[in-house]
């Protein structure tokens, strides 16, 4: 622990270390040597592809990605042209980038995705040099062809090629080039010679770097800062020049002393840097070049290569891989030797403590008297953040834990995560797993792109305890990796549908945000068909299989799906869906076998398309429905002619469907057409489609008795209708010797209280008496009291001795008939008594 | 008269705040069209529009002209077209139409649709199809509930009942579902749901699946139980002729969206007058529930009561009379207003159904119901016929006496639809095929047959998986036996003594004391056993699906005591007035505060109205 800055190198008033992250686990025969590298940064995989460019048939060069600890993911013999370039993407995938212009996509695991190609133009003209580079838009492809002409693709994700303008005077390959991002703008920064350019996408622009003389020759080689804000420059007469990437300024010019161009430039510096350097390689020498011009170097025995990462630098070497980074300003205040900083107070206060010293009150005394606790604990759970030893992180965080019992008011927050992340991150670090990653670098790229790299790096059972560790709600956590993991089951080839299926359904069983569709999908994707299907089974919403299976044909299992989620609007869309797909007498049989969908489509068709409809009962053979359908549609129809014959079929459609009472009513009702139609045709009378009842009444109404008497007979009217019908209309024409002559034709059959009752309604109280004598004994009562005739009632019902009635009467009677009331009194009272 | 209370009554949940709710999205879909704009609005969403959201409400969001959908070309001079409207194929058809004769005009306007509550796929279809998909913008108005009164919500969805229950269109289904969702996720979540009927089974299923998609919120329960009931299971209740004062008001002079237009008739002037009828109005409040016997004596009590109130003025100094006119007089005022409309609104019920024809009716309604007399009923009915009394009158009579008798005899059917055809014309051939799909009015089976049917379709249904069938059978099995569950649940009260209808000792109440409706019943019954435990039998004769669910968790005990007492029963297919009246009572008789969820409010006319043949 006292050593903790032995591995220290002071560069200006700030120190920078190096720190191993591991011990290479591969084996590499001729080291790093004539290798094409690529190493993704924040603790990316590694890629390398020996001999690029010795092009003989017989030996192909092997492609070998490994993780960052060196261990091998995939390896396999590389077929396709010769490549220039290496490059990771954003999302951990490999681009290989050919000299023909063309680009392939490899995943992690060297599994061929696709390819894309950087112009036409470029496979006569050759790719010299291209780079890789990363954006706010995502990961992009910029290359220099043989006829120095730049070609940029910002995302190769969606992919747009720019050709940049070329630059004037330039002859052959420029010396360097860099890409930059600035103002949401991708562009290229060149040097030929001493001259630099900035080439846009319209403009070549000539720049110099502002205390750049021409004394200090040709820029041989130029790189910029990970964030893009700073740019350095190295010329052929050694030469630093550092400053930011716009060029407005200039941060330091340092004399390497080293003519010759370095392999390799990369910028070093971190978040709040108080002293950026540049760290150039050459084959034997690794230099860290300050800003303040100062400079440490490093001998290096072996061939290395250089990763700019957010906060320092990763060396890999054939043999081991290390971090150099700036020390952060935390670490150097708690073990910069002799520091009084709170946090170094504290660290020495808890090694006393824990020694059972009292010199532990006396350091805790001296911070507290400065009132520094809380900035002391701070700082050592922060630096504890910033260690990548174990040992030295649980000292720190020790010593914080320490200190905060001393302190009232102090949130435990920071201290918790820390404690949290770290024990992620210890975890990740693991060489097995291989994730080397700062708490910097964590914290820029989320706990989400990280469980998300470990579930494509198949890390399956580390990305579920992570999350659960971290409390992360399921949705985002561990459903998330269980869908990965499934995706993933279901292409393993060597396993049959049903133990995959099973394997499946056991993990994910019912976890929140999980969808069965789309492990669905993914099984079906990679032509499993049946598996898709039994994984779709274990989906719970119906709704959400319906998509998949259409895509995958099974139309009527969909239907069904589709019917049994209870949403109409899926049910429409996969009717609509089959509409276009079958012929149209599947169709049909198919929805006859769903009568929900059945009667979603007839209701569509009654709005949309009669014709349709019709065909559909056809095609059921319901001649029912089809009558129902003509029958409806004469009504729609104005002209006489069209309508019977829509009604004639209508009656043939009854008939068959041995509908006989409906087939007679038809019939009858075209036989009444006909008649109002020659009765309208003759006498103007109006007629035309109103009901036998409503006719036979006009035709009373406009004195046709005949006519009436006609359609009486042939429509078999019921006789008690039709004297209903005749009081009435007589009534009302106050035909009243008619109407007598009308009662006395035969013996009613509504009986006499109706007359008496339509005779009142007009008003005509002596036509009314004439009929009350003639009212059964049953109704008499009320006959009277129609009329008004109390003592006729009373007689009627003392005759009948109805009690009711009687009370009926009564009801009716006013103080002014105070004989009568005492006779149906007393009349009442004997009826009682018997 | 007002019955008392039990005084542990809980509170009702404020259900204001779906309006509230509902204008803010109003207003917000508004805004999402800048600028001027005339608002096409479907004609039966104007009255509940109105409820939500104002005509200066809708100005001060730049609306420029108000028009309703006719179906007819338009003349408007707006470059911003807005329709709010039903998602209807016949609509939408229509806005195809403007905006395709803009076209042909060279007009350019914008078009936005906004469906309510939601929009359905084949709506889109219909816009795609007529090429105008590109030309408009849709969006959804999720305006699912609207509160009528403290207790009664209304989907304002009539046509919910002819689509579903005849033409086996599940589309509104959903719908249903969301707005229980809806209320779950404001005053829920429900410790227990039972539910009777496909639809209701159907539209918890939907809610549930929704629950479980959405968030988790944990709050406090307002609303403990929930009772989903299909319209089917019980066609006797809203087919009987209804007697409470708000029943009668209805079925006369139509209560729409909660609000009622007198005639001169009842207002004794030369204007009619739009009133609303809701717990506001306290005179109304009073009478609603009560049978209309009791109504005309309650009425003048309260006139007394008033004009004592007014003769307090006598003998008053300066002082006090002030303050009389500043405090009581404007109240008494008002009630006086309200009085005198209530009163005239009664008298004119009087006069029209006071007549022998209307107690005719009763006696025949109640005798069908008891099963006596049948041959008088069915002449009674014949007649009624034959003098074209009315048609949905004469309708109403003959579907429930095939309801109570299991089917005509075929000998009456055919004779009684004869003359009904002769009276009323051949085209109700189709309502009378309506009728038999519905189970309202069909034949008699001759012998055996329909019993061995029966008994197939009855195992069928029982198994899920003939779901299928159970479906073209459903015809066949909606067998009503309402005889035998009228002895089973008792409805029909032995009318040996007289029935007290100023204290009311059931729900039959509502119905003179002859019948308790048998949806109130079976409501009564469930929650009184905490489920269907016991109600077998029942629920075989009504052969429906019922269930009954119960939260996970239950919420703490403090919440369950009052919470538990709320009981919301949503009606798919609508309820009548006489219905929630029932209720009522039955919440004041038991200590439950009951909230009626409808799909709209229904009577006899609008159910039977909904099945004609001419319909389509």
């Amino acid at each position: 622990m006292a050593f903790i800055t032995a591995s220290w190198n002071p560069l200006g008033d700030a120190f920078y270390r190096k720190t191993e992250l591991y011990e290479m686990c591969w084996s590499l025969r001729d080291g790093l040597r004539d290798c094409l590298v690529a190493a993704a940064p924040y603790g990316g995989p590694i890629a390398l592809l020996r001999e690029p460019l010795r092009r003989s048939p017989s030996s192909r060069p092997q492609l070998e990605i490994y993780s960052a600890s060196g261990g091998s993911i995939a390896s396999f013999p590389w077929k396709s042209g010769a490549v220039v370039q290496l490059g990771w993407t954003v999302s951990d995938e490999l681009l290989c980038i050919q000299e023909d212009g063309s680009v392939l996509i490899y995943d992690l695991f060297g599994s061929f995705k696709r390819h894309f190609s950087m112009g036409q133009e470029v496979v006569q003209t050759q790719v010299l040099e291209a780079k890789v580079f990363h954006s706010p838009y995502g990961t992009g492809v910029a290359i220099v062809t043989g006829s120095s002409r730049f070609t940029l693709a910002t995302n190769i994700d969606d992919l747009k090629l720019r050709r940049l303008p070329e630059v004037p005077g330039l002859q052959g390959p420029p010396s360097c080039w860099a890409v930059l991002t600035q103002d949401r703008q991708t562009k290229v920064l060149l040097a030929t010679g001493p001259d630099l350019y900035i080439l846009d996408n319209t403009s070549c622009t000539a720049v110099s770097p502002p205390g750049l003389g021409p004394q200090a020759g040709s820029i041989v080689h130029m790189c910029v800062s990970f964030s893009y804000k700073y740019l350095a420059l190295f010329t052929d007469s050694g030469h630093l020049w550092t400053g930011p990437s716009h060029l407005q300024d200039k941060l330091s010019e340092v004399d390497t002393k080293v003519r010759m161009s370095p392999k390799q430039m990369v910028w070093c510096r971190r978040p709040k840097s108080q002293q950026p350097s540049v760290v150039l390689m050459w084959d034997r020498l690794l230099l860290v070049a300050g800003v303040c011009s100062d400079t440490i170097q490093f001998p290096l025995d072996d061939q290395c290569v250089c990763v700019g990462e957010l906060d320092g630098v990763r060396i890999i070497s054939s043999s081991n891989q290390e971090l150099l980074q700036e020390v952060p300003l935390v670490c150097q205040d708690i073990f910069k030797i002799a520091s009084m900083a709170p946090g170094a107070l504290l660290l020495e206060a808890h090694r006393e403590y824990e020694k059972c010293s009292q010199k532990a009150d006396e350091y805790l005394r001296e911070i507290k008297e400065q009132s520094m606790l809380g900035e002391a604990v701070r700082q050592c759970v922060e630096a504890a953040g910033h260690e990548y030893d174990s040992n030295t992180q649980k000292s720190l965080l020790r010593a914080a834990s320490f200190g905060k019992c001393f302190l009232t008011d102090f949130s435990a927050e920071s201290f918790v995560s820390t404690c949290r992340e770290l024990r992620v991150l210890n975890a990740v670090r693991d060489a097995a797993v291989a994730l080397p990653l700062t708490h910097t670098q964590f914290k820029q790229m989320t706990l989400q792109v990280l469980i998300d790299r470990l579930v494509y790096r198949q890390f399956y059972p580390l990305a579920i305890e992570i999350c659960r560790y971290l409390k992360i709600p399921d949705y985002q956590g561990v459903s998330r990796v269980l869908k990965h993991w499934a995706s993933c089951k279901v292409q393993q080839k060597d396993l049959s549908d049903e133990s995959i299926s099973r394997a499946v359904c056991m993990k994910v069983g019912d976890s929140a945000g999980v969808s069965y569709s789309d492990i669905a999908a993914k099984a079906f994707e990679c032509g499993r068909t049946e598996l898709a299907i039994k994984l779709l089974d274990y989906e719970a919403r119906s709704g959400e299989q319906v998509p998949l299976l259409l895509k995958m044909k099974r139309s009527q299992l969909a239907l069904s799906k589709a019917v049994e989620s209870g949403d109409t609007d899926l049910v429409y869309t996969v009717v609509s869906y089959l509409k276009n797909e079958m012929n149209r007498g599947d169709f049909f049989m198919t929805l006859r076998n769903q009568p929900v969908a059945l009667s979603l489509y007839r209701q569509f068709c009654k709005l949309q398309e009669q014709e349709t409809l019709k065909d559909l009962y056809n095609q059921d053979d319901d001649h029912q429905e089809l009558a129902n359908y003509y029958v409806t549609a004469s009504y729609r129809e104005k002209r006489l002619e069209s309508r019977l014959s829509l009604l004639q079929t209508a009656v043939d459609e009854f008939n068959k469907a041995k509908n006989e009472f409906a087939a007679k009513a038809t019939e009858e009702e075209m036989k009444l057409l006909r008649f109002q139609r020659k009765l309208d045709d003759e006498k103007g009378a109006g007629l035309l489609g109103l009901s036998l009842q409503a006719t036979m009444e006009a035709l009373l109404a406009l004195g046709l008795q005949k006519q009436a008497e006609q359609l009486y007979r042939d429509f078999r009217v019921p006789d008690k209708r039709y004297w209903w019908l005749k009081l009435k209309s007589l009534a009302e024409k106050e035909e009243w010797e008619e109407l007598e002559k009308f009662s006395k034709s035969k013996k009613s059959p509504i009986g006499y209280l109706a007359f008496v009752e339509v005779c009142m309604k007009s008003n005509n109280k002596y036509e009314a008496k004439k009929y009350v004598t003639k009212v059964t004994p049953e109704q008499r009562v009320k006959a009277h009291l129609a009329v008004s005739d109390l003592e006729g009632a009373a007689d009627a019902a003392i005759e009948r001795r109805s009690e009711s009635e009687m009370g009926a009467v009564l009801s009716r009677c006013s103080d002014s008939d105070r004989l009568l009331i005492d006779r149906l009194n007393r009349a009442k009272a004997s009826a009682a008594k018997k | 008269m007002a019955h008392s209370a039990r005084r542990d009554c809980p509170e009702l949940p404020d259900f204001s705040l779906l309006k509230r709710l509902a204008r803010d999205q109003l207003i917000y879909l508004l805004e999402q069209l800048p600028g001027k704009k005339d608002l096409f609005i479907e004609a039966d969403l104007m009255s509940p529009l109105d409820r939500i959201a104002n005509v200066s409400t809708l100005k001060q969001h730049e609306v420029d002209k108000l028009y309703k959908v006719e179906y007819k070309p338009i003349i408007s001079t707006s470059d911003q077209l807005c329709f709010l409207i039903r998602p209807r194929i016949q609509t939408v058809k229509w806005i195809c139409d403007v905006a395709n004769a803009d076209k042909a005009a060279g007009k350019f306007r914008r078009y936005k649709i906004i469906f309510t509550p939601q929009k359905f796929y084949a709506c889109e279809a219909i816009l795609e199809e007529q090429g105008i998909f590109g030309d408009v913008t849709t969006d959804e108005w999720a305006f699912y509930l609207l509160p009528l009164d403290d207790d009664i919500i209304s989907l304002e969805l009539p046509e919910f009942f002819r689509d579903n229950f005849l033409a086996g269109d599940q589309r509104w289904v959903r719908t249903a579902g969301s707005a229980l969702h809806l209320l779950h996720s404001l005053y829920g979540p429900f410790s227990k749901v039972y539910g009777i009927g496909r639809c209701a089974k159907m539209a918890y299923e939907s809610c549930r699946d929704q629950v479980a998609e959405g968030e988790q919120r944990a709050q406090k329960a307002e609303i403990g139980n929930v009772f989903l009931i299909d319209r089917d299971v019980d066609f006797v209740t809203p087919l009987c002729s209804q007697v409470v004062y708000e029943g009668l008001v209805d079925d006369i002079f139509k209560i729409k969206c909660g609000c009622v237009e007198f005639g001169p008739e009842v207002t004794s002037s030369d204007k009619s007058l739009k009133v609303m009828l809701n717990s506001q109005d306290k005179v109304f409040n009073e009478i609603r529930n009560e049978h209309f016997s009791n109504v005309f004596s309650f009425l003048s009590q309260k006139a007394r009561n008033l004009q004592t109130a007014y003769d307090k003025r006598r003998g008053m100094d300066i002082k006090q009379i002030k303050t009389f006119v500043s405090e009581e007089l404007k109240g008494l005022k008002q009630e006086h207003r309200l009085l005198s409309l209530h009163i005239g609104a009664s008298e004119s019920i009087m006069k029209k159904k006071t007549k022998q024809d209307f107690q005719e009716m009763l006696k025949t309604e109640h005798s069908l119901l008891e099963g006596f007399e049948l041959r008088e009923c069915i002449s009674f009915i014949e007649e009624h016929i034959n003098r074209q009394v009315s048609m949905i009158e004469s309708l109403r009579l003959l579907c429930l006496l095939s309801i109570t008798e299991n089917g005509l005899l075929p000998k009456d059917y055919r004779s009684l639809k004869a003359q009904f055809l002769q009276s009323y014309g051949v085209e109700h051939l189709l309502t009378f095929y309506n009728l038999r799909q519905m189970g309202l009015l069909v034949e008699q089976q001759p012998g055996e047959t329909l019993t061995v049917m029966e008994t197939k379709v009855g195992k069928l249904v029982n198994d899920k998986t003939a779901g299928k069938l159970t479906d073209a059978f459903s015809s066949l099995a909606k067998k009503s036996n309402f005889r035998a569950l009228s002895r089973r649940l008792n409805l029909v009260p032995k009318s040996d003594d007289e029935y007290d209808l100023r204290v009311p000792k059931d729900m039959a109440y509502i119905f003179s004391g002859a019948y308790v409706p048998l949806s109130c019943k079976l409501i009564e019954q469930v929650l009184e056993r905490d489920g269907w435990t016991g109600l077998d039998e029942v629920t075989r004769l009504l052969n429906c699906p019922e269930f009954a669910a119960t939260a996970g968790n239950g919420p703490d005990v403090k919440a369950k005591s009052d919470s538990q007492r709320i009981v919301l029963v949503m009606f798919l297919g609508g309820c009548t007035f006489s219905e929630i009246s029932a209720l009522r009572f039955l919440g004041r008789e038991r200590g439950y505060k009951f909230i009626v969820v409808t799909t709209a409010i229904t009577n006899s006319s609008r159910l039977l109205e909904a099945l004609l043949g001419k319909h389509e």
